[in-house]
């Protein structure tokens, strides 16, 4: 054992770079720095430059004056009726349609074929959706044609350049994106679990009850969430699909003809932040309401 | 796992696997119908079309100009996975290796752009890049693409990096390798395999990224999915099987990486951004 | 045997601390440890024993103090300049790389030509008698294989300091005992210098030259594993060196190295340990080899037994006593739960110990 022996040592405090460190901060940490910028410069100034930009109208008046036109235009201020007219029922169809699948298909062994065919849409995106939709459900094609073959009609049904032609899309695109969500969740949770009520005498339905329903309640708020906030800015095939001057008339087109069409950038960006505004609302709403706020985001990203 | 055998469960899995079927059969139909479409000569009013041609690719490669569009897709999609995988996979590798001050708000900035749809961010974005001249021009829309990129190789990455034991780079230091020799040697042969998937992800998705392209392109910098939106949006101006064979080429372009992509993902991360370890 | 050893005298830790944080700090660590000298750093999870492990190597930065390889300050280096070789606690061993590689890292990133390295790498496979197994990948073998790679990755560099951070802690009971032996036999086959972390007593014990007893972040006791076995110089020692009961009580007397204390009445001899004053608490330390099962006396107390085990070659029992203090004893006799006993230690066997301050118990 030393016994302390004397030494030249020098004891200093910890440098400035060592204080630095033992609160995270060293080279490693700047390098999150270049991708920091980047979100600043192309995400964070936009944001707010159109946040601030939407309270300089183009045609003058007060700093309101585009939030007052919005909500006095009827031809604006509906369409935010109009596009959630379409993102609730669809997501609560997708939603209750892909929780059933979702227990069902992790039973099965190779869920790869389906999972892979599902995620086509989603990869594709809504402009082919809405392409490919144009024909299949036209008068003549194919799904009017099997209709009227079985019986089931006399007259081709109407389903493109309606509501129902923008629905159908965002079924095809949002279901899989709604169910593969889903399903993470799903399997996410240990079986174990659900074996343990069972051989405590719960039956299916009590298991799904009191034991997935509970555990699985935060991972349906996000799954909603997102897939809403998705829904309401549905945009390529609200143009293609339905009739985007009247019943669908989302507030996605509202945002484009005023940036794109009439040029007044104040205005769109006005747009841009009432549908914003709308998406935060609802997701807040729901996430409050499973008294989520705090945890939602955060675990709904991870998945 | 529990089956149950019951009658009634049978009934429910049936009404099940039904409507998974409905949907399925309703999808390839609707991908049949563009590609029949496509090799149709006239097709009205029949199951199948009267007589089936090529001619309709080569009317589309000319009517369309695909041949420039196809380049310049290419070109802002390798720029997209470039910077974005350099910026990301830095990024990601500071996130997931050091607790910083403000380090849960930086993750937040990152998420946003990921969460926000497109179109909402989209239009902001547009009027910045219009004042500052870049939309239009292939920077622009290169710089419109990254805004959903890079947070998602950096989401993508944080947990394919954390589970990367940090001993093994603290064995590397310990053994002699300096920060370059560390990179090389260990760094980047373990990472390579959640590089190479994000990447090949972010390739699918902006050769698929419509909002933020059409909002900031100009008449050169478009990418293939505008093209289409364009053709179908003046649809009647041309005709339909041509705009059905452009509509392949993009199907044909984005199921290529799509199939290569698969190889190294699960298709339910395109979704849910890397979940797949096993639950801790 | 051509892996050499470094040629220097001694490694020496001078008033090494660290600042940060509450928990893994360090207080004025001085140490200073000889060429060819097994030391283990022994203490429970959070004594810093693993932050000192990681100051010597360089990846925790100190706050103050200095480490000194004889005339050369290593501190300011970072750990790649150090040449120090290291095992990890989860061996943390390149998945990438198969265990050739593995073991070649370290000369590699020091530019050894192809033919040396071979030789080197082989000699070590040899040491640590894995040949044959040199292409597989680290997740292709056993623990206890994972372990040799890295016992072997780390003394292939030849290194002034062998680290070894609780280095068995992720093997079975018998592989451990197994694995503790070959370290043995490698750090008798090539004398490196080595410091190695631990959290148990018996490790410690076997494997050291000197033992360095560590308690939040400050060194409690240092000495040869007989030292520390027989006079633990404070209270916690003790308890790691197997005192398991330890009585409260009041000191009645002390001499030099003798004392006696009340412990709920009954008087009890020991020597001391710690310098006591008459009427202070103290503890009286004791083995649960050393209680016996006899008569009321001197040194004796009246207790219950709660349980009797049969471990074999006699039974273990817990008792309490009226005064609440809780008992664990070995006796070659079964006694029946309940019944009441005597249980009884001699004068050499119990250590007295002052009151710990608080906050350093």
């Amino acid at each position: 054992m030393d016994a302390l022996a004397p030494t030249p040592t020098i004891l200093e405090g910890p440098s400035l770079r060592q204080r630095l460190a033992a609160y995270g901060f060293d080279a490693v940490t700047l390098l999150v720095v270049p991708a920091a910028i980047f979100s600043l410069l192309l995400f964070v100034y936009p944001f707010a430059f159109g946040f601030i930009l939407s309270f300089e109208p183009k045609a003058g008046g007060d700093w309101l004056a585009n939030y007052k036109r919005f909500f006095s235009d009827p031809f604006l201020y509906e369409t935010i009726g109009k596009t959630l007219g379409l993102a609730v029922p669809v997501t609560l169809l997708n939603l209750l349609i892909a929780v059933p699948i979702a227990f069902r298909v992790r039973l099965m062994r190779r869920q790869r074929l389906l999972t892979t065919i599902l995620v086509l849409p989603i990869t594709l995106g809504t402009v082919l959706v809405a392409e490919g939709l144009l024909n299949y459900l036209g008068p003549q094609g194919w799904f009017n044609r099997t209709l009227m073959t079985f019986g089931l009609i006399s007259q081709p049904l109407k389903l493109v350049h309606n509501y129902w032609g923008v629905f159908a899309s965002l079924v095809i695109t949002g279901f899989p994106f709604t169910f593969l969500l889903t399903l993470s969740y799903v399997t996410g949770i240990d079986p174990a679990l659900e074996q343990a009520a069972a051989t405590l005498g719960a039956s299916a339905w009590q298991r799904f009850r009191h034991i997935y329903l509970p555990l699985l309640m935060p991972g349906f708020a996000i799954t909603f969430c997102l897939s809403f906030v998705q829904a309401f800015s549905v945009f390529p095939s609200a143009v293609l699909l339905g009739e985007p001057a009247g019943l669908t008339r989302v507030i996605s087109i509202a945002a484009y003809q005023a940036a794109f069409e009439e040029y007044d950038y104040p205005m769109a960006s006005a747009v841009a932040m009432i549908m914003g505004f709308v998406q935060l609302a609802i997701v807040v709403a729901v996430l409050a309401s499973r008294g989520l706020f705090y945890r939602g985001p955060a675990s709904g990203a991870k998945g | 796992m529990i089956r149950d055998t019951t009658i009634g469960s049978k009934l429910w899995a049936a009404a099940v696997w039904t409507v998974v079927g409905f949907f399925v059969v309703n999808l390839l139909a609707m991908i049949a119908t563009v590609v029949t479409s496509s090799f149709a000569t006239r097709w009205l009013g029949t199951w199948l079309p009267i007589g089936w041609t090529t001619r309709w690719y080569s009317s589309a490669w000319s009517e369309f100009q695909l041949g420039d569009v196809l380049l310049v897709t290419f070109q802002v999609v390798g720029a997209v996975v470039l910077i974005s995988g350099v910026l990301g996979v830095t990024a990601a590798y500071a996130l997931a290796r050091r607790d910083f001050a403000g380090k849960r708000l930086l993750v937040l900035l990152f998420l946003l752009p990921l969460l926000i749809p497109p179109i909402t961010f989209g239009i902001p974005l547009a009027t910045v890049l219009y004042r500052t001249g870049l939309a239009g021009t292939f920077w622009g829309v290169v710089a419109a693409n990254l805004v959903p990129t890079v947070p998602f190789v950096i989401l993508v990455m944080i947990p394919f990096i954390e589970q990367i034991d940090p001993k093994i780079e603290a064995a590397a230091r310990v053994f002699g390798a300096n920060t370059f020799k560390l990179f090389i040697h260990v760094l980047l042969p373990l990472l390579l395999p959640g590089i190479l998937a994000a990447l090949l992800l972010v390739l699918v998705r902006t050769i698929a990224m419509f909002e933020l392209t059409f909002l900031v392109a100009g008449p050169t910098s478009q990418t293939l999915v505008v093209a289409l939106y364009y053709a179908v949006f003046a649809a009647g101006v041309r005709a339909v099987q041509s705009i059905d064979a452009m509509a392949v080429v993009y199907m044909v372009t984005t199921l290529i990486w799509l199939i290569i992509a698969l190889r190294f993902v699960n298709p339910t991360q395109i979704v849910t951004r890397a979940k797949q370890q096993p639950a801790h | 045997m051509t892996i050499a050893l470094s040629q220097f005298e001694e490694v020496r830790l001078d008033r090494v601390s660290r600042d940060f944080g509450t928990l893994n700090a360090l207080r004025d660590i001085s140490l200073t440890i000889r060429r060819r000298e097994f030391i283990a750093l022994l203490g429970p999870s959070g004594c810093g024993k693993s932050t000192t492990l990681n100051c010597i190597a360089g990846l925790l930065p100190v706050t103050g103090g200095a480490i000194w390889l004889d005339k050369h300050r290593v501190d300011t280096l970072r750990p790649e300049e150090r040449g120090f070789g290291m095992v990890f606690q989860n061996y943390a061993l390149f998945p990438h790389l198969n265990v050739r590689q593995n073991i070649g890292f370290g000369l590699k990133m020091r530019g050894t030509l192809k033919a040396e390295m071979d030789r080197k790498v082989d000699e070590a496979l040899s040491l640590v008698r894995l040949q044959g197994q040199e292409h597989k990948l680290p997740g292709q073998l056993s623990g206890g294989q994972q372990q040799r790679v890295a016992i072997a990755r780390a003394i292939v560099i030849e290194p002034p300091l062998v680290l070894m951070d609780e280095p068995l802690s992720n093997l079975d009971a018998k592989l451990r005992l197994e694995m503790r032996a070959e370290i043995r036999r490698i750090h008798n086959e090539l004398g490196a210098t080595t410091i190695y972390v631990t959290h148990d007593q018996d490790e410690a014990l076997s494997l050291a030259d000197r033992i360095v007893v560590l308690r939040d972040g400050v060194i409690r006791q240092v000495g040869t594993p007989k030292e520390l076995y027989e006079q633990p110089a404070h209270l916690d020692v003790a308890d790691f060196m197997g005192f398991r009961n330890k009585l409260k009580g009041r000191v009645l007397s002390s001499t030099n190295d003798r004392a006696v204390i009340d412990v709920n009445g009954a008087q009890i001899h020991g020597i001391a340990r710690e310098k006591l004053s008459s009427g202070s608490s103290a503890y009286a330390a004791i083995r649960p080899d050393d209680l016996v099962v006899g008569e009321p006396g001197p040194n004796s107390l009246a207790v219950t037994v709660d349980t009797i085990e049969y471990r074999g070659r006699e039974f273990v029992g817990t008792a309490h006593s009226h005064g609440g203090h809780d008992f664990v004893f070995r006796s070659h006799v079964s006694v029946e739960p309940g019944s009441q006993i005597h249980l009884h230690a001699g004068d050499e066997r119990i250590l007295v110990f002052a009151e710990p301050i608080q906050g350093r118990a």
